[in-house]
């Protein structure tokens, strides 16, 4: 069975919360004891159905009282057909960095339009940080027909502005729903009342929805996580390079690089759970052998020879600030990607993303929380990436503060 | 290629955060209960770490409240594999504080171990934690980050929350500072018995079915008869067929009444279950909506 991770953008306004709430009721994946407790609130918060399904995913205290999602929650559910991860995350400008976490290991991005109001700044920025993030599928979701009376014109209409507007955008694949959530409209079943709309349910979308594949990068790259050494007797000289997979496969024999000492030597084998493997796939966690005693350790990248990534002292990237402390001009930083660590200054700030436009805006020099720039980053030591196009694991990164250690903002190198 | 299967994920996920702790801490440490979560966990370490041993000991807080059952497992396992195990008694914690136990008629210690963890948390200055905790347990966890940094006193804020993105984790701390790591955040109880049967992992018996003379508790749940109840002569004792379906606290955790006497069984069980883990087995969540959320921010897992 396949896993499929994806994400909800959207306010409660727009009905986010319902619409999980819905999938998860329809599709049976809550608990009655849980129902039970939620019609127990939901009396409290004053909303006309019988259970308020927004109370299922608005985990934390203050999220209750406000009536607003602030964090990232995660939810599971499964059919027959697929497990599926949901990063409920929220819609308000103030907690975009939430969002852009929730979003960043999706395989699709829901967005969710209120059939009344149509395009607005919101479905604009959820869609822009969408393709920033190189979300292989976004599923428009237009909701509350209900309340328009489920016009076929409507929906019609709502779909022509998106394909205008997302037209500047890397969105790759784009498909639309109508539907209404709290009526249950096309989220499981299809809906009586739009039999003018051919297409799936928004539940046998998802069932059905293909899945862009890691495993269908065909550059092989490896990070070193951890070196394992024994020193035991019987183990004495045993040298293994714990690590995943990131991409593509690795073959006993391969001649490889390493990265930053640009060492090359060659595979002499691969154990994956303590048993010797001729090859080794994307995402799997497996233990490399090297012919040669030489300088690997932590963070060290291990490429074939004959595909060989941008190794430099310097990075161009967008940038999602993520601090509530602006950027100081001059900040010590760090710079992660995957394990790999090492310092970094940013070294010119080429611009600011309006995430309502798309439009490259000149920078004032300042960077503050929720803000979309373009930057050169330089680093202490070499760093060896792929564009986040052709590569989303070795393509991304975050910024650390030295000081404070807060993770400060996130990039996609490219 | 073919994309890996939903357990090959989810394992292969679970091995490069247990990969990650060990590269980013000099002092880690997985904190094992002796339930179905923290033995996957110890399975999962194997396939992170052998040949080597593991970067880090097993800590079991102890509430004293164990069924012998599982204190018998876990010193087996720790044999069987050679791995160090430091154990730290509650008892011990409430003599030297002076805390008050728990009272009534169940009286838990479910709270108090916060107490004795962020006490051997301090004793062997531990960096980094790794526990079991799923998102689906509870909407508190479902919140939570996978690297989940606590301050010197052990707490949670949930508005302070590092982002998290990618397979990128951030468990950069100050000293006094710890991470509470949790590799197994995405995996749901159904999972984790996929994963156990498929890897024949080894389990503490009352996880299955047994006949155990039990307390019928005003709620209608079936908690263990055992010497750390206070019963008086209008309990109604009884005598079920009963399995596990969490190891803890026994005077907090409810046994269930059920046939399952093997791991298919089980999750044919679990499939038509109509009731979320934590609710047919704790007495602790029951008692408010923010309780899990509230006992996070103290300190506790």
């Amino acid at each position: 069975m396949e896993l499929l991770r994806f994400f909800t953008a959207g306010n409660v306004d727009d009905g986010k919360s319902t619409l999980i709430g819905r999938l998860l009721f329809d599709s049976k994946s809550i608990s009655t004891d849980i129902i039970e407790t939620l019609t127990k609130q939901s009396k409290t918060t004053g909303v006309d159905a019988d259970i308020d399904l927004a109370l299922l995913t608005d985990g934390l205290r203050a999220e209750r009282e406000q009536g607003i999602t602030i964090d990232v929650a995660y939810k599971y559910f499964s059919t027959d057909k697929r497990k599926f991860i949901i990063a409920d995350t929220p819609g308000h400008t103030q907690y975009t960095r939430n969002m852009f976490t929730g979003a960043s290991n999706a395989d699709l991005a829901i967005i969710l339009v209120d059939a009344r109001n149509g395009i607005t700044d919101q479905t604009k920025r959820h869609s822009i940080i969408s393709s920033i993030l190189g979300i292989p599928h976004v599923l428009v979701c237009v909701n509350k027909m209900d309340l328009v009376d489920y016009k076929e014109s409507v929906f019609k209409q709502i779909e022509s502005d998106y394909l205008e507007f997302s037209k500047p955008l890397n969105l790759s694949k784009i498909s639309f729903i109508p539907a209404s959530a709290l009526a249950g409209d096309n989220v499981v079943t299809p809906s009586e009342n739009m039999a003018w709309f051919k297409g799936k349910s928004l539940l046998e979308f998802l069932e059905d929805v293909e899945i862009f594949e890691d495993t269908e990068i065909k550059d092989a790259r490896f990070q070193v996580q951890y070196v394992i050494r024994p020193q035991t007797q019987e183990l004495h000289d045993y040298r293994g390079y714990a690590g995943s997979v990131l991409s593509g496969s690795f073959k006993k024999g391969d001649q490889v690089k390493i990265f930053p000492s640009e060492a090359v030597t060659t595979i002499e084998k691969i154990e994956k759970n303590t048993i010797e493997v001729d090859e080794a796939f994307a995402n799997e966690p497996i233990i490399i052998h090297l012919t040669d005693d030489i300088d690997v350790s932590r963070g060290s990248t291990i490429v074939p020879v004959n595909d060989l990534p941008v190794a430099e002292k310097e990075l161009e990237a967008t940038i999602c600030w993520m601090d509530n402390s602006s950027y100081q001009s001059g900040q010590k930083l760090l710079i992660q990607q995957n394990s790999f660590r090492t310092k970094a200054a940013i070294k010119e700030i080429d611009g600011k993303i309006d995430i309502h436009s798309f439009e490259n805006k000149e920078s004032d020099g300042s960077i503050n929380l929720n803000d979309f720039c373009k930057i050169r980053i330089k680093t202490a030591e070499t760093i060896s990436y792929d564009s986040y196009r052709k590569n989303r694991k070795t393509g991304s990164f975050i910024l650390i503060n030295e000081n404070t250690n807060s993770t400060v903002a996130a990039g996609v190198i490219g | 290629m073919k994309k890996l299967d939903y357990l090959d994920e989810l394992e292969a996920e679970a091995i490069y955060i247990l990969r990650e702790v060990a590269g980013q801490f000099d002092k880690p440490a997985l904190l094992f209960s002796g339930g179905k979560d923290s033995i996957c966990l110890v399975h999962l370490a194997l396939k992170a770490f052998r040949p080597g041993k593991f970067p880090f000991p097993l800590v079991h807080v102890d509430t004293g409240h164990n069924s012998p059952e599982v204190i018998e497992f876990r010193d087996n396992l720790v044999e069987r594999l050679g791995e160090k195990l430091i154990a730290r008694q509650v008892e011990d914690t409430i003599k030297v504080r002076k805390l008050q136990d728990g009272k009534g008629k169940f009286p838990s210690r479910n709270a108090l171990q916060t107490y004795t963890l962020l006490d051997v948390i301090e004793e062997f200055e531990f960096d980094a934690c790794i526990g079991g905790a799923r998102r689906d347990e509870e909407k508190a966890r479902a919140k939570e980050r996978i690297f989940s940094v606590r301050d010197e006193f052990g707490q949670w804020d949930p508005k302070k929350q590092r982002p998290e993105l990618w397979n990128i984790y951030n468990g950069k701390v100050d000293k006094g500072e710890n991470v509470r790591v949790f590799p197994i955040s995405n995996w749901t109880e159904l999972d984790v018995w996929n994963y156990i049967k498929r890897e024949n992992i080894e389990l503490p018996s009352i996880y299955f079915t047994h006949e155990r003379e039990c307390v019928l508790t005003d709620a209608g749940q079936l908690m263990a008869n055992n010497e750390f109840l206070s019963l008086d002569e209008t309990d109604v004792i009884v005598t079920r067929k009963v399995r596990y379906r969490t190891v803890g606290d026994m005077t907090c955790t409810a046994a269930i009444e059920s046939e399952a006497y093997t791991v298919d069984e089980i999750i044919a069980e679990l499939k038509d279950s109509k009731i979320s883990e934590r609710g047919a087995t704790r007495m602790d969540d029951r008692i408010s909506e923010a309780a899990m959320e509230d006992r996070k921010k103290g300190g506790y897992f």
